[in-house]
């Protein structure tokens, strides 16, 4: 379970997350919308501790995530998380990206980092590309390659930030796939995502961002179909 | 007794050995600017700017004084000050030091040119610092700058004549002293030319390959 309490976090001046609240239990599908610079990103960043907070705290299986004894490393292992830009590593093939992490941070010898990268790239569809290199490929096969590099370290929570928005219009689908794919498996997952039907069809939950806040959260029904909330109701009728 | 005799046999291994200790200096030069390079190099892209001031006077200074200059500085004062080097440590030390603050500037945007959310992709997978550092920015940003790291590297090679000063016995040097011996300074210093034309002139094609290739 990832609990995150009161947060707040500044970038100098800026105050970008006024105190969220926000609860995600295990096998819970959670999307993240609201209009740039509502600080949605930023609380990815602050559950896996890429970026630290100014107040509040988030327990990640009961461990404070920012607590300074917490091994932020191990911490990661549970937390996959896949960007906006893919971020491909370009020296390495597309089996090796995958087996990279299980490889150097797990221990684990090359061939069983690799028969588990393996297992998860032809999961989400590239079991043809193992041996190619990812400059080579499309944004959408390097999307789907970073998701399964973040899979094969085997999380239990998967954390995606806004990832089809750097992508052709035409390869959105793919990932967009990639992901029910997860929420099949069961898989516990934060979407921030500018994809609204995308939220509605996948999601147990949907938060909606406003300025550093939670203005309103629900079913996807409660949220998407009847928002209670003006501010809701605004940026819903911009995006759809 | 006749002091000027013909190029002979002889001669063939007198500067085989130049040209042994021409390529064993620069070979030295190299690996050592390098490693210490990507160090200086590293701790550069990493540094606030106190730091990097006072790093980067220091390497100015290497890369502004002509080399001979520091050479023969450098074998004159530890003569002065009663330690006396070996022509080949003394120039090693100067030409290490003088490709280093070459390097670190080739390996420091090679660092910086790795995009930082590369990094954070590789640090949210659970990797350290470190391991960071290891299988990520140096391999990628290492890459990036190859055909840099060629270009300094090939101009040590060339540079390397000029340990002759100090009386190391490389290539320049041995065909002095057979040109002394021979009169016969032009195709001697010819072949010399030619050598090391060579050795840069695949090589630095060698690099434009890989720089053309890396920006398709």
């Amino acid at each position: 379970m990832i609990e995150i309490k009161g947060v707040h976090k500044s970038f100098g001046d800026l105050e970008v997350l006024k105190g969220i609240d926000l609860t995600v239990k295990r096998g819970e599908v959670v999307s993240i919308i609201g209009a740039s610079g509502s600080g949605k990103s930023t609380l990815l960043y602050c559950i896996n501790a890429i970026e630290s907070i100014n107040g509040g705290n988030i327990l990640v299986d009961g461990v404070d995530v920012h607590d300074k004894n917490t091994d932020k490393n191990k911490l990661r292992e549970n937390l996959g998380m896949v960007f906006q830009q893919w971020n491909s590593f370009p020296h390495l093939t597309v089996l090796e990206n995958a087996a990279l992490a299980p490889q150097v941070v797990k221990g684990f010898s090359k061939e069983k980092a690799e028969a588990i990268a393996k297992k998860e790239l032809i999961h989400v569809g590239l079991g043809d590309k193992l041996d190619e290199y990812p400059t080579k490929m499309s944004g959408g096969q390097q999307q789907r390659l970073a998701i399964a590099r973040a899979l094969a370290m085997d999380p239990p929570y998967m954390l995606f930030d806004e990832v089809t928005s750097a992508l052709d219009p035409e390869l959105v689908g793919e990932v967009l796939d990639t992901l029910r794919l997860l929420r099949d498996d069961g898989m516990t997952m934060i979407c921030v995502t500018h994809e609204i039907a995308f939220a509605k069809e996948v999601s147990d939950k949907v938060a909606f961002f406003h300025k550093g806040l939670i203005e309103e959260i629900g079913t996807p029904q409660e949220v998407l179909d009847n928002p209670q909330k003006e501010r809701t109701q605004q940026f819903l009728s911009k995006v759809l | 007794m006749n002091l000027f005799t013909p190029l002979s046999w002889n001669d063939t291994g007198f500067i085989l050995t130049g040209i042994l200790n021409t390529v064993y200096i620069s070979v030295v030069a190299i690996i050592v600017g390098s490693l210490l390079g990507l160090l200086v190099g590293f701790i550069r892209a990493e540094s606030n700017k106190s730091v990097n001031m006072f790093l980067g006077a220091f390497l100015d200074i290497l890369r502004s004084v002509p080399l001979i200059i520091q050479l023969i500085l450098f074998t004159t004062f530890i003569g002065a000050m009663g330690y006396p080097l070996d022509p080949f440590v003394a120039g090693s030390i100067i030409l290490s030091l003088y490709t280093m603050a070459f390097m670190s500037e080739v390996f420091r945007s090679g660092f910086d040119s790795v995009p930082e959310n590369m990094v954070k992709a590789a640090r949210s997978l659970g990797m350290t610092y470190m391991q960071t550092v290891r299988y990520v920015r140096v391999p990628i940003g290492m890459r990036a700058v190859f055909p840099s790291w060629l270009g300094v590297a090939l101009s040590v090679i060339k540079d390397s004549a000029l340990v002759s000063v100090i009386g190391y016995m490389e290539l320049l040097r041995t065909a002095e002293q057979l040109i002394s011996r021979t009169q016969q300074p032009l195709m001697i210093l010819i072949g010399v030319g030619l050598f090391y034309f060579m050795i840069s002139y695949p090589l630095s094609r060698y690099g434009k390959y890989v720089e053309r290739k890396m920006e398709i």
